[in-house]
């Protein structure tokens, strides 16, 4: 029942932010920020009980089950499953939720209610998005998240919002459609084949299918996954959406929704079509690689600020996909872990801009030089994120990359060589961006203020999060490493096996086959 | 005649009761309130006799009516549009000062000769239901006299449809000589070709030009020529009743003659209705992208639904039925909800036709831009709508059959299709420009209007969540015809 709350607990929330706005805004910001900080405590509760800290560690695959009838007709349930990676993807969805919120405290000031329905609308569905099971209802909430993020954009948005939103809205769902259409075609085979027909997640895994099928339906997730995350070249939206969002859209983007992208990836596209998914597997690497140096290459051309950060994603995002399709633990792991970090620094760096936004009335970079001396500590803050975003050792980012070369260098030396020469890449874009924004000479009039103590806090809270995951990232790592080592037993059984096995020696196959407690992780992380 | 066969007809005879009650009562005293009153409770004793009518189902009342799930549950779906539609006539005649009570009359005939076209199994039965839906229509949609663009959409309805009633009427007399026969269970049948299979050539021309006059109302490509303007010119109220109730019951003939033959996918029949439904996709989606005027865009993209509904019935497989009616149903609601804010929008003056009518509604009108968005969502097919169900189960009756190529070409032109639903939403959304047009006057909101919208919305949202009753009840109906 407590994953049902987690997804429905935002919802009155939303309605209850709308008409508050109605009375008062502010009343509206303080109700979201107490629906968003329970729904953040239920999940670190959750996460102590369920991690071996206190008490023993659960021993199914699923910390927590839950279900419900839906359309029996159809074989779709209301099927919820939390294990470590839903539970960290929940986290910094409410965590990023509240950091969106209290971003927007001073920059929004029109139709402050419906802002926040909108905002707990999209973060109820992403936490929807990362808790589902079922297949049909994995569609819904991903379908869902679009109409308030269309929304964001197309009414809080900047200048050329309408242009954005619609773009947005057009690349997600037409991607989205052959999402449905692999989907209804994978219960299809599943149904024709074993007289069972059903949505949900558990019973399709291993469905036995003649490669051929099983490829043609691994493009139509593919295709959806890979808009979202996004993969070179099917990104052109994200420029535009992030750029023209307001500051809490960009970092719900940004964020979270580019991380479902990665989600689908690693919790559906895999384990569903082990067999195709190791066949593309070279061309999903280089795809990855080509977007590690694509975006790094654009952001350094980029002088619009959002648009920059909004490139540096499309190069985190590729190290992502790469160690996705790398496909061992170290990848799979330092994939995670780059889906945490970049959502807290790129989600910094965001609203760094959106204040800088707010205080200059620019995100030119030309407009802009030697901030430093007029607010340092925004100085500080922007030269901290940058150094995360780079990859400076000792933070999140770090760890994340580090682990998703090491793990590529396994599979291939090649994409491993030219995914370093992204490090390179990343410390020209961000340091060159310092210089342009805080260094030189300042040209403006003096009038504008420093960080106020509701955007110090804000900043300090996230930089302290990097340090955390950079230096002591163990007990992330141990509480997603189970879940990754199913994804990757659910791969490589049927990577042993040929293309025509049958679904039952798939599932059969027992889980300890693989010996999750082996996955060797040494203490590059630690002091 | 039994008196189980009076059961079975109980829902029409109230229909006939309540039409003959409402012309009475406007001999005896002109009065709105109680003529539209009169409607509605008539409409709703109607529905409230389906489940009477069902428990003497399936019953063949004569050669020509056939009362059976089927023909319950699509009844059901048009009675309840019909009397959505008399719930928002109520609001926008009473902004207009003309004689109003009439406009109920034609629409209970309406509403009659619409419930037995799901019912016919004869073409007299057929072409007369057909007809007294047709020749009401026509003086509903010229019903307010004083507009010029009512008085052309009228008279085009009137030529089209004639025309399209007599190829119908035409192909039927060709089929009659070939087979000599009437009753659609019957012409297509093996052993009546034994008997009097004289000319191949009348049959294929009888069966095409049935199939023409089909067309012309349900507006699939290349019979679509009139749809827009008649949807411009027709009142709101008038234009939600033409899209829901008069396209609906046409199509249920539709279902019914497909569920009587199996349609081998290698006939020229199949392979040409393949081509309208494809052709239908793409047209009416291509067409309304550009559109400023909403009710023409509206009229575009039903172009488009009826060819995601051919789908379902190309697709002859075993959820073909439910996915048709689960969509109708679907499409029912929002096309209602759609046409019932552009009448609860419209002022005195004249309709709020344009999109530039709109921008800033959400901030003018919180309630009816909110419904008109979950229309378009739900016409999109987003999630929390009843379009994303209705959907999903067309693509799943599609793929079951292996229809491949139209499941692909429903799911592109469906995402070419977001773009101007999209716009319709972010246009209210919009900031209203500096006022270069002049405003609409203020609009009395008619209460009855907003409970109907308020019904209409709740039903997108309860259909999108919670489909499975609805499933269940369409399972036990309507998929009573089902030899698929």
């Amino acid at each position: 029942m407590i994953l049902f709350f987690l997804v429905l607990w935002l919802v009155p929330g939303a309605f209850l932010a709308w008409l508050a706005g109605r009375v008062r805004p502010d009343l509206s910001r303080w109700i979201s920020l107490f629906f968003l900080a329970v729904q953040t405590i239920v999940l670190v509760v959750l996460w102590v009980e369920n991690s071996g800290v206190a008490g023993p560690a659960p021993q199914g695959r699923w910390w927590l089950e839950a279900s419900q009838p839906w359309i029996p007709q159809l074989g779709a349930a209301f099927h919820f499953g939390l294990d470590g990676l839903s539970l960290v993807l929940c986290l910094l969805t409410s965590l990023l939720g509240i950091f969106s919120v209290a971003a927007s405290w001073k920059g929004i000031q029109e139709r402050v209610g419906f802002f926040h329905f909108n905002v707990l609308w999209v973060l109820a569905a992403l936490t929807g998005i990362f808790l589902a099971l079922d297949l049909l209802l994995f569609y819904f909430f991903w379908e869902l998240i679009l109409i308030p993020l269309y929304l964001l954009i197309g009414i809080w948005g900047h200048e050329n919002r309408s242009y954005a939103a619609l773009k947005f809205f057009i690349f997600t769902q037409a991607g989205g459609l052959f999402l449905l259409l692999a989907t209804v075609g994978l219960y299809l085979v599943h149904g024709n084949g074993t007289g069972v027909y059903t949505f949900d997640y558990m019973q399709l895994l291993g469905t036995a299918m003649p490669l051929q099928t099983a490829f043609w339906l691994m493009l139509g997730f593919a295709l959806a996954f890979a808009v979202k995350l996004p993969v070179v070249p099917i990104h052109t939206w994200l420029p535009d959406a992030h750029a023209e969002a307001p500051t809490a859209g960009s970092v719900i983007l940004a964020g979270l929704v580019l991380k479902a992208g990665a989600y689908g990836f690693l919790r559906f596209l895999i384990p569903l079509f082990p067999g195709p998914a190791h066949t593309i597997a070279p061309v999903a690497m280089a795809l990855g690689v080509v977007g590690i140096l694509y975006g790094a290459l654009l952001a350094f051309a980029q002088t619009d600020l959002k648009r920059m950060i909004a490139y540096t994603s499309v190069s985190h995002m590729g190290f992502v996909l790469l160690g996705a399709f790398a496909g061992n633990a170290f990848a799979l792991q330092g994939a995670v872990i780059i889906i945490l970090s970049h959502g807290l620094s790129t989600g910094a760096l965001f609203i760094m801009a959106g204040g800088l936004q707010d205080r200059l009335h620019t995100r030119n970079l030309s407009k802009m030089g030697g901030l430093w001396s007029v607010m340092p500590k925004m100085g500080g803050f922007g030269l901290f994120f940058a150094l995360a975003s780079l990859g400076l050792p000792g933070l999140g980012n770090f760890v994340g990359e580090l682990l998703v070369l090491l793990g590529t260098y396994q599979v291939s030396v090649v994409a491993a060589v030219f995914a370093t020469l992204g490090f390179i890449a990343a410390m020209v874009y961000s340091l060159w961006m310092v210089q342009r924004v805080f260094t030189g000479n300042y040209a403006g009039d003096g009038k504008v203020t420093d960080l106020d103590s509701r955007e110090f806090v804000l900043f300090a809270v996230q930089a302290l999060a990097l340090i955390i995951l950079g230096l002591y990232p163990q007990p992330v790592l141990d509480t997603v490493r189970p879940a990754l080592a199913n994804i990757q037993s659910d791969a490589s059984v049927s990577f042993r096996q040929p293309a025509s096995a049958q679904s039952s020696a798939i599932v059969l196959a027992p889980r300890d086959s693989i010996d999750t407690a082996s996955i060797p992780f040494g203490t590059e992380g630690r002091p | 005649m039994m008196p189980a066969d009076f059961t079975a007809l109980l829902p029409y005879l109230i229909l006939t009761g309540a039409a003959v009650a409402v012309l009475l009562a406007i001999t005896i005293v002109r009065n709105h309130r109680l003529t539209a009153g009169l409607t509605m409770a008539g409409l709703v004793l109607a529905f409230a006799a389906l489940p009477i009518a069902l428990s003497a189902a399936p019953r063949a009342v004569t050669p020509l009516v056939e009362v059976d799930g089927f023909t319950i549950f699509f009844d059901g779906l048009l009675i309840a549009a019909a009397f959505a539609a008399a719930g928002f006539s109520y609001g926008y005649l009473q902004r207009r000062r003309i004689r109003r009570e009439e406009f109920y009359l034609l629409l209970l005939t309406a509403t009659l000769g619409a419930c037995i076209l799901p019912a016919s199994v004869h073409f007299a039965s057929l072409f007369l239901s057909l007809e007294l839906l047709t020749v009401s229509l026509y003086g509903m949609i010229a019903y307010l006299r004083t507009e010029l663009f009512g008085i052309e959409a009228a008279i085009k309805y009137l030529i089209l449809a004639s025309i399209s009633s007599a190829f119908l009427l035409f192909g039927a007399a060709l089929i009659y000589t070939d087979r000599g026969t009437l009753s659609l269970s019957r012409i297509l049948l093996p052993e009546s070709a034994a008997a009097g299979a004289l000319h191949p050539v009348l049959m294929v021309a009888g069966l095409g030009m049935v199939l023409v006059g089909i067309g012309f109302k349900l507006a699939v490509v290349p019979f679509h020529m009139w749809i827009p303007d008649i949807y411009q010119g027709a009142p709101a109220p008038v234009s939600a009743f033409l899209a829901t109730v008069s396209k609906g019951a046409v199509f249920a003939v539709l279902i019914r003659v497909f569920s009587l033959y199996t349609i081998s996918s290698e006939s020229g029949m199949y392979a040409v209705l393949v081509v309208i439904a494809a052709v239908s996709m793409f047209a009416g989606n291509w067409l309304a992208l550009l559109q400023t005027n909403i009710k023409r865009l509206l009229a575009y993209s039903s172009i488009a639904h009826f060819g995601y509904l051919l789908v379902a019935l190309l697709a002859a497989g075993p959820n073909s039925v439910t996915a048709a009616a689960l969509y109708l149903a679907a499409y029912f609601v929002a096309i209602l909800a759609a046409f019932g804010v552009i009448a609860a929008v419209s002022g005195s003056g004249g309709e709020a036709q344009e999109l530039e009518d709109y921008r800033g509604l959400f901030w003018r009108r919180s309630w009816a831009a909110f419904v008109l968005t979950s229309a378009m969502l739900s016409l999109i097919g987003i999630p929390l709508t009843a379009g994303f169900i209705g959907k999903a189960y067309l693509l799943l009756a599609g793929l079951g059959s292996a229809v491949w190529l139209l499941a692909v070409v429903l799911i592109v032109t469906s995402a070419i299709g977001l773009y101007y639903y999209l716009r319709v939403i972010l246009t209210m959304a919009q900031q209203p420009a500096a006022e270069n047009r002049p405003a609409q006057p203020a609009v009395l909101d008619s209460r009855l209007g907003n409970i109907v919208l308020g019904a209409l919305a709740l039903g997108i949202l309860w259909l999108g969540v919670f489909p499975a009753p609805v499933i269940e009840i369409i399972q036990r109906t309507a998929s009573s015809v089902l030899p698929f």
